[in-house]
């Protein structure tokens, strides 16, 4: 998986994105929010590249990757399933669409399928309470779940 | 009698008092000729030509308004201390992290109205004598952020960013930066050590960021919807301001009405709306014809006020009285199919994840709470528990470093002073009232039952007998409650309780 | 960027405003698609799609098709609303880009409104 994501190609962008951030005072969140874009992930190869380019120590860099919900040092599957647990969509049931996609997937929260298929994620509030629950496979968004309808939504994507 | 045809009709709409929310939904937030056009940028002029540096910082004072964010704090009083401040270089930060799951006023303002916040942090900078300028935001809303870049680029182009604006001399740029998933980041300090590349965790106070914020130089730091009501405020006056609202809280707030109720949406009232004016007459109620029994305000920092509370006036004050608080808006309302003590887990447990690990009380004291409610839902509480949990609340509370820590136990707490009954019946009687409860429910076949062997075929543990056209039963022991029966049922003969 | 589109004075940015104003044609039709991530979620996307290929089709230059941000009626989603230049009003809700073909039809067309799919119809 990681041979996939450390290419030359994706390096030779990271060291644009470091270009970029020369010189700007405190670049280490968008230097790691934009590696992230580039890899998918944030593995340890890439953070001790980062380390070195930008004289950020390792440790540092560490301690904020897995500081920050969004940071992930493995990358995702192809689809990325997510349930939003805001309290809206909790108080409306999304808690038990999120079991059923768990117990149907064989998957539990921020697993990956072991066919790289999907990554199944519980979300805080993405701010579209009016329409919880609300489940969002990649970058659709599925308003008013109901438990019974949820597997034949993801059948879609399979 | 004639049909209603416009928003400005309805009920929903009349009796809502729009100032942060002007534009939203009324101009394309695209294209800042639209903002101009509904009176952007005056507020600006009036400020830089006009008012001057003090003359802004009067102003806000005398308007009354208090920080959105949720804790109140005069933002007059806070401009001041920042505009008294010594340094060289001064920073202006808006709090646009919106993290209370359930609240999205934010996200609103920023996605429809993105130069009322341009032009109030360009007013505070002017104010107080700062340079740059960034809007942390939620990763989260994609949308707001490309707005937001948007609208920066366009007030560059026109002179209202950029250096000399309005021909003063005074220049202002605003960056801006990204969240990366971390509810404490909403905090003044955490939120200004993520600024500065580093985990996001608060430190002691004092220092107060108005000294000592961001790379340690003076920083005023405000939350959206506060800004929002900067441009209105100084282009109105701060009397017209002052005369909305109630006696100790000036203004309007924005809710996120949500959960259990008619009409989801965003309202923005007078402060000193009561309650149930808020829930019933612009809500519309609860649906289905259930039971209002809660509402939750504050999110994970606050609590669940119940129908005896309904008619408290919505301020800073009378909510803190009663267990909860204002918060940033999320007003979640809850009927008589939501378990209380589950509400109360839900909360913790956040708390617990977003607790950043710096201070022990929220910590580890968070986490103990969380074991014991779960221990509770589970049915394996006991009634010392109870007390177990209020003083641990209380010291979680009263030692605690930051925000976070300080006002976590406020949902358990809450709920344990007005629903203890439910609490108790989890321990005592081994039920939970309102269903939610798994390992405390038991689905049960009734008489409607018609012997189909549908429930028989779907249930996933094979712990439903019974002969054709005979009633079945279901095995509790065995069952995992996962419901499928009830929902497969074609005569609705499945009931849990 | 900066310098020639400068505004330098309260009495620039007033003049501005107001030649923003005449730009606006006085028989100008405006619909105002809701177009925040609650709206978006609904389905505002294709919705705004479809009445700007009606547009288009019809030739109905004094109409123009804009998004918009949150009203705060989430539930109601996706919405747009039509401002006339007499200062009429009307909203409509729970679209989809059928409905919101028919409702163009209908309103700039035959000047009806199609009250069913009107926000009264609904609250």
């Amino acid at each position: 998986m990681l041979e996939k994501i450390l290419t030359e190609e994706n390096f030779s962008a990271l060291d644009e994105l470091l270009e970029r951030y020369k010189g700007v005072p405190g670049p280490l969140m968008p230097l790691l929010q934009g590696a992230q874009d580039i890899f998918g992930a944030i593995p340890e190869e890439v953070q001790s590249y980062i380390a070195e380019k930008a004289n950020i120590p390792l440790a540092e860099i560490y301690g904020v990757v897995t500081f920050y919900s969004q940071f992930r040092m493995v990358p995702r599957g192809d689809h990325v399933i997510s349930v939003c647990l805001g309290t809206a969509c909790y108080v409306k049931g999304s808690q038990n669409i999120m079991d059923k996609i768990s117990q149907a997937m064989g998957i539990g929260i921020g697993e990956t399928s072991s066919d790289g298929k999907f990554t199944l994620v519980g979300t805080r509030c993405i701010g579209a309470c009016g329409l919880a629950p609300i489940v969002t496979v990649n970058d659709d968004v599925y308003g008013k779940v109901k438990e019974s309808e949820i597997l034949k939504i993801l059948e879609k994507y399979k | 009698m004639d049909q209603k045809h416009s928003v400005l009709e309805m009920d929903y709409i009349r009796k809502q008092e729009r100032i942060a929310l002007k534009n939203c939904g009324l101009i394309d937030p695209e294209r800042i000729e639209e903002y101009i056009r509904y009176d952007g940028y005056q507020a600006l002029a009036k400020a830089i030509l006009q008012l001057g540096p003090e003359g802004v910082i009067e102003e806000v004072e005398a308007s009354g308004l208090r920080g959105r964010g949720g804790a109140g704090f005069p933002t007059g009083r806070k401009w001041r201390s920042g505009y008294l401040a010594k340094g060289n270089e001064k920073f202006i930060i808006c709090n646009a992290d919106e993290g209370d799951p359930g609240a999205f006023m934010d996200r609103s303002i920023l996605e429809g109205d993105p130069h009322s916040v341009i032009e109030a942090m360009t007013i505070a900078a002017f104010a107080i004598g700062a340079t740059k300028g960034f809007i942390y935001v939620r990763a989260e809303y994609p949308i707001a952020v490309k707005r937001l870049q948007i609208a920066i680029d366009q007030a560059h182009e026109m002179g209202f960013l950029g250096s000399d604006i309005f021909g003063s001399g005074f220049g202002f740029d605003i960056e801006l930066r990204l969240g990366a998933g971390a509810f404490v980041c909403g905090e003044a300090k955490a939120l200004i050590a993520s600024i500065e590349g580093k985990r996001g965790m608060p430190t002691p106070k004092p220092p107060r960021t108005n000294d000592k914020g961001l790379w340690s130089k003076p920083t005023i730091l405000n939350n959206v919807e506060t800004f929002a009501n900067i441009p209105p405020i100084i282009r109105n006056g701060a009397g017209w301001y002052a005369a909305i609202g109630s006696e100790k809280s000036k203004g309007t707030k924005v809710f996120a009405l949500g959960g259990k109720i008619n009409r989801t949406g965003l309202v923005e009232i007078p402060i000193g709306t009561p309650l149930r004016e808020v829930i019933f007459d612009i809500g519309g109620g609860i649906p289905g014809g259930k039971k209002f029994k809660a509402v939750q305000t504050g999110g994970p920092s606050g609590g669940c006020i119940p129908t005896e509370h309904l008619d408290v006036k919505i301020d800073y004050e009378s909510l803190q009285d009663i267990g909860s608080m204002m918060g940033s808006g999320g007003m979640i309302v809850m009927d008589e199919d939501n378990c209380m003590v589950d509400i109360a887990r839900f909360f913790l447990e956040f708390s617990v994840e977003e607790s950043c690990g710096k201070c022990t009380p929220c910590r580890e004291g968070t986490k103990k709470m969380l074991g014991i409610l779960e221990k509770i839902t589970s049915g394996e509480g006991v009634m010392s528990d109870l007390d177990d949990l209020e003083r641990l609340g209380q010291i979680i509370k009263d030692t605690s470093l930051c925000g976070l820590g300080k006002t976590a136990p406020n949902p358990v707490l809450s709920t344990l002073k007005y629903f203890r009954d439910e609490y108790e019946a989890h321990v005592k009687d081994k039920t939970c009232p309102a269903g939610v409860c798994k390992a405390l429910l038991q689905y049960t076949i009734t008489d409607k039952c018609i012997g189909c062997g549908i429930c028989k075929t779907v249930c996933p543990v094979s712990c439903i007998t019974g002969n054709k056209k005979e009633k079945h039963v279901i095995d509790p022991s065995a069952c995992i409650r996962c419901g499928a029966c009830q929902e497969a049922c074609p005569v609705d003969a499945i009931i849990k309780r | 960027m900066t310098g020639g589109l400068a505004v330098k004075s309260f009495e620039e940015l007033m003049a501005l405003k107001e030649r923003i104003g005449r730009e606006e044609a006085t028989d100008e039709i405006k619909i105002m698609v809701g177009m925040a991530t609650c709206g978006i979620s609904a389905g505002a996307k294709p919705v705004m799609k479809a009445l700007m290929a009606f547009v288009e089709e019809q030739g109905l230059k004094q109409v123009k098709v804009k998004q918009t941000g949150c009203i705060g009626i989430c539930r109601l989603e996706p919405m747009f609303e039509i401002f006339e230049p007499g200062g009429e009003r009307t909203t409509y809700v729970d679209m989809t880009p059928e409905k919101a073909v028919e409702v163009l039809e209908a309103h700039l067309l035959h000047h009806h409104v199609i009250e069913k799919y009107t926000i009264g119809a609904y609250d």
